[in-house]
C-alpha cells in the first residue's frame, strides 16, 4: 500500500525543491535596492489612503459555505458512483432520495437569492 | 512465461530505477510543457491577431521563454514591508507544487516489459496508480485554492485581498461543478483509478461491433459530461473566459499583484502548469487516455497539445465574463446540469442493464 | 522505515496543533491548521484508508479552510492579536494529562487491539478501500446516510438564514 505513495512523496520532494530553489536563486543573484516606496503596499502610484480594513460582501462567506456543503455531497457521490452498477436499482433509489433531500436545500438557495450577485 | 508487474517486493532496484526515471521524465517534460507553452500562446494569438508574436529571441522567437525566465531571475525580489513574510513566500509554492503533484496518477502511456535478471516485467508508465486516483488531483486543487487565499491574504494589499477573495470563490465554485460532473464517469467505469479508466475506454463504442469505427471513449458516452469539465476545468484554472482574478482593469494584477522576481514566475507557471494538469485529465478521462494509432505517449501528448491548443483559441476568441455571469453559470446552470447528468446516467445504465 | 515515518508525522502533527493555539497571528494559526490536517491525511494512508486521506484534504484543508479565512478577511483578523490569552490554560493542561493517563492506561491494557474487524489488509488491497466504503454505506448504514442528508439540508437552510438580512 505504501509503496504506492513513494512516488508521490519522492514527486512532493522535487516540486517544492524546484519551487524553493528557483525563489532562493533569485533572492541571491538578484538586486536588492529597497526602499520605503518600494516596499509600500500598491496603489495605483498613490499615496496610501487607507490600510486594508476593507469590508467583504457577506456573500463570499455564503459562497465557501455553501461549497463546503455540497462538496461533502459530492464526497458521498464518489463511493456511490463506483459500486453504482454492483448496487443496482436499490442503491440508485437511494442516492435518488439523499439528491433529492438536497435539490430542496438548492431550491431554498436559489429561491432566497442567495446565488444572486447582481444587486 | 507472463511478464509480472513491478512491484517493490519483486524487485527493489528496478522499481525504485524505474519510479525516478518515471518522475524525472514527466517533471521535465511538464517544465518544457510549460515553458514552450507560453511561446506557442503568444504565436498563435499573434497569428489569430494578425501580428507576428516574438521574433527577436532565436530563430522564430524560440527562446523567447528561456529569455523570460532568466529576466525575472535578475529582477529584484520586493516583500512589500507590511506583508506577512512567510506565508508570502509559501504561497506561490503551495500554488506550484499541487499542480505538478498532480501529474503523478496520469497514465502517460502503456504498459512497457523489461528483462531484469532473467525475468519479464510489466513497467506501466505512470508515474504511480492510486486506487483514488481522481480524488488525489480534486485534493491537490483543493490545496491550490489555498495558495491563492493565501497569497491574497499575505500581501496586505487592497488589490491583492479583493482578487484573491474572488479567485476563491470562483474556483471554489468551479471545483464543485467539475467535481459533479465527472462522477458520470465513475459510474461507467466503475473505478477511480486513472489506469482503470483509461482500460474501460479500449475497444469499440460500448461493446458493439457494429459502431467500431469510433472507439469506446467517455466524450462519446458522456459529451455533457465533457462539455461541463471543459467549461469547469476552464474556470477553475483562471484562463480566459473566466481570468477575473487576473481582470487587469479593475484589479491590476488580482492576488499576485504585490509579487515580482521569480516568485511571480511561480505563478505564472502554475498557471501553465494547470493546463498541462486539465488537459491530461480531460484527455485520460474522456479522450482514451493514451490510446491511439501511435506510440503510446506520442498519443497521449497529441491529446493534450489539441486541448492546450484549444483553450489557447478559447483566449483569443472570447471576452472576459462579468463576475455575477460567472457566478450564476457556476452556480445556477453548470451545477444542476451535472446532477441532472448523473441521474440521467444512472436511469440510461439501469435501462440498459 | 514505517515507524519512523510514523514518528516524524505525530511530530509535525503535535507541534503543529501545539501551534496552532500558540501563534497570535491568525495567518499562522490557518498555516498550522493546514500542517495538522496533512499529516492526518498522512496517517489515514499509513492505515491503508486513502479515501479518506483524500477526503481529509479535499473537505478540510481545500473547503473548511477557506471558509476559516475567509472568515479572518472578513473580520479583518489578518494583524496580529496584541493581547495575551491565559484563560482556560489550567483547565487545557489538566485536561491534556489526563487524556495522557487515559491513553497509558488503555495501551497498557493491550486489550484494545486483540480483536480485529472483518475488513482486513488483504480485503483492501484486493477489493479496494472506496468501494468498501460504497458498499457498507448504501447497505449496512443506509439509514445514517440518509439522515446526513437531511443534516446538510439543515446546514443549508441555517447558512442561508443567518446570512441573509430579509428572509
Amino acid at each position: 500500500m505504501l509503496e504506492n505513495y513513494l512516488p508521490v512523496m519522492v514527486l512532493i520532494g522535487i516540486a517544492f525543491a524546484f519551487a524553493i530553489g528557483s525563489v532562493v536563486m533569485s533572492r541571491l543573484i538578484g538586486q536588492k535596492k529597497p526602499s520605503a516606496v518600494k516596499l509600500a503596499p500598491y496603489e495605483c502610484g498613490m499615496p496610501l489612503l487607507s490600510s486594508v480594513q476593507e469590508r467583504f460582501s457577506i456573500k463570499f462567506y455564503i459562497v465557501a459555505m455553501l461549497f463546503i456543503l455540497f462538496d461533502i455531497e459530492a464526497v458521498f457521490l464518489y463511493p456511490w458512483a463506483i459500486m453504482f452498477k454492483r448496487l443496482g436499482i436499490f442503491g440508485f433509489i437511494e442516492m435518488g432520495v439523499f439528491i433529492v433531500i438536497l435539490l430542496v436545500g438548492f431550491i431554498y438557495v436559489w429561491k432566497k437569492g442567495a446565488l444572486e450577485w447582481e444587486e | 512465461m507472463t511478464p509480472e508487474v513491478l512491484t517493490l517486493s519483486n524487485s527493489p532496484l528496478l522499481f525504485t530505477a524505474a519510479m525516478l526515471a518515471k518522475i524525472l521524465v514527466a517533471f521535465t517534460v511538464t517544465i518544457l510543457i510549460v515553458a514552450y507553452a507560453t511561446w506557442v500562446e503568444r504565436k498563435v494569438i499573434g497569428r489569430m491577431q494578425t501580428r507576428m508574436g516574438p521574433t527577436m529571441t532565436g530563430p522564430k522567437g524560440l527562446l523567447q521563454p528561456i529569455a523570460d525566465g532568466l529576466k525575472l531571475f535578475f529582477k529584484e525580489d520586493i516583500i512589500p514591508a507590511e506583508a506577512h513574510t512567510f506565508a508570502f513566500i509559501l504561497a506561490p509554492m503551495m500554488i506550484l507544487a499541487p499542480a505538478f503533484i498532480s501529474i503523478a496518477v496520469i497514465p502517460f502511456g502503456g504498459d512497457i516489459q523489461y528483462t531484469y535478471d532473467g525475468v519479464t516485467y510489466l513497467i506501466p508508465l505512470q508515474v504511480t496508480d492510486l486506487n483514488i486516483g481522481i480524488l488525489f488531483i480534486l485534493a491537490m486543487a483543493g490545496l491550490g485554492v489555498y495558495g491563492i487565499v493565501l497569497a491574497g491574504l499575505a500581501s496586505n494589499s487592497k488589490y491583492s485581498l479583493l482578487g484573491g477573495i474572488r479567485s476563491t470563490a470562483q474556483m471554489i465554485s468551479y471545483e464543485l461543478a467539475a467535481g459533479l460532473s465527472i462522477v458520470a464517469i465513475f459510474m461507467l467505469s466503475e473505478s477511480l483509478s486513472l489506469r482503470d479508466i483509461v482500460a474501460a475506454q479500449q475497444g469499440p463504442l460500448w461493446g458493439l461491433e457494429a459502431l467500431s469505427f469510433l472507439p469506446n471513449w467517455y466524450v462519446f458516452t458522456q459529451p455533457l459530461a465533457f462539455g461541463l469539465f471543459v467549461i469547469s476545468g476552464m474556470a477553475e484554472i483562471n484562463r480566459t473566459p473566466f481570468d477575473l482574478p487576473e481582470a487587469e482593469t479593475e484589479l491590476v494584477s488580482g492576488f499576485c499583484t504585490e509579487y515580482s522576481s521569480m516568485k511571480y514566475a511561480l505563478f505564472f507557471m502554475a498557471e501553465y502548469a494547470n493546463m498541462v494538469t486539465v488537459s491530461a485529465i480531460g484527455a485520460t478521462l474522456f479522450l482514451g487516455g493514451w490510446a491511439g494509432p501511435f506510440y503510446s505517449p506520442i498519443n497521449f501528448l497529441i491529446k493534450v497539445f489539441a486541448a492546450m491548443f484549444f483553450m489557447i483559441w478559447i483566449r483569443a476568441t472570447f471576452p472576459r465574463f462579468r463576475y455575477d455571469q460567472l457566478m450564476t453559470l457556476g452556480w445556477k446552470i453548470l451545477l444542476p446540469l451535472a446532477l441532472a447528468n448523473i441521474v440521467f446516467t444512472g436511469v440510461a445504465v439501469i435501462l440498459w442493464q | 522505515m514505517e515507524a519512523i515515518l510514523f514518528y516524524l508525522t505525530a511530530l509535525v502533527a503535535v507541534v503543529a496543533a501545539f501551534f496552532v493555539t500558540k501563534c497570535r497571528n491568525p495567518v499562522n494559526s490557518a498555516l498550522c491548521l493546514v500542517t495538522n490536517f496533512i499529516c492526518l491525511a498522512v496517517f489515514y494512508v499509513m492505515l491503508e484508508a486513502p479515501f479518506m486521506a483524500a477526503i481529509q484534504i479535499m473537505v478540510y484543508a481545500g473547503a473548511i479552510m477557506v471558509l476559516i479565512v475567509f472568515v479572518i478577511m472578513l473580520l479583518n483578523l489578518g494583524t496580529a492579536v496584541k493581547s495575551r490569552y491565559t484563560h482556560g490554560l489550567a483547565a487545557g493542561g489538566v485536561l491534556s494529562v489526563l487524556m495522557l493517563l487515559v491513553a497509558t492506561v488503555f495501551l497498557g491494557k493491550g486489550s484494545a487491539t486483540a480483536t480485529g474487524g472483518e475488513v482486513t489488509s488483504e480485503l483492501i488491497q484486493s477489493y479496494g478501500h472506496t468501494e468498501l466504503i460504497g458498499r457498507a454505506m448504501f447497505t449496512d448504514f443506509l439509514l445514517p446516510f440518509e439522515i446526513a442528508s437531511i443534516l446538510l439540508l439543515v446546514a443549508i437552510i441555517g447558512a442561508v438564514v443567518l446570512s441573509k438580512r430579509k428572509v
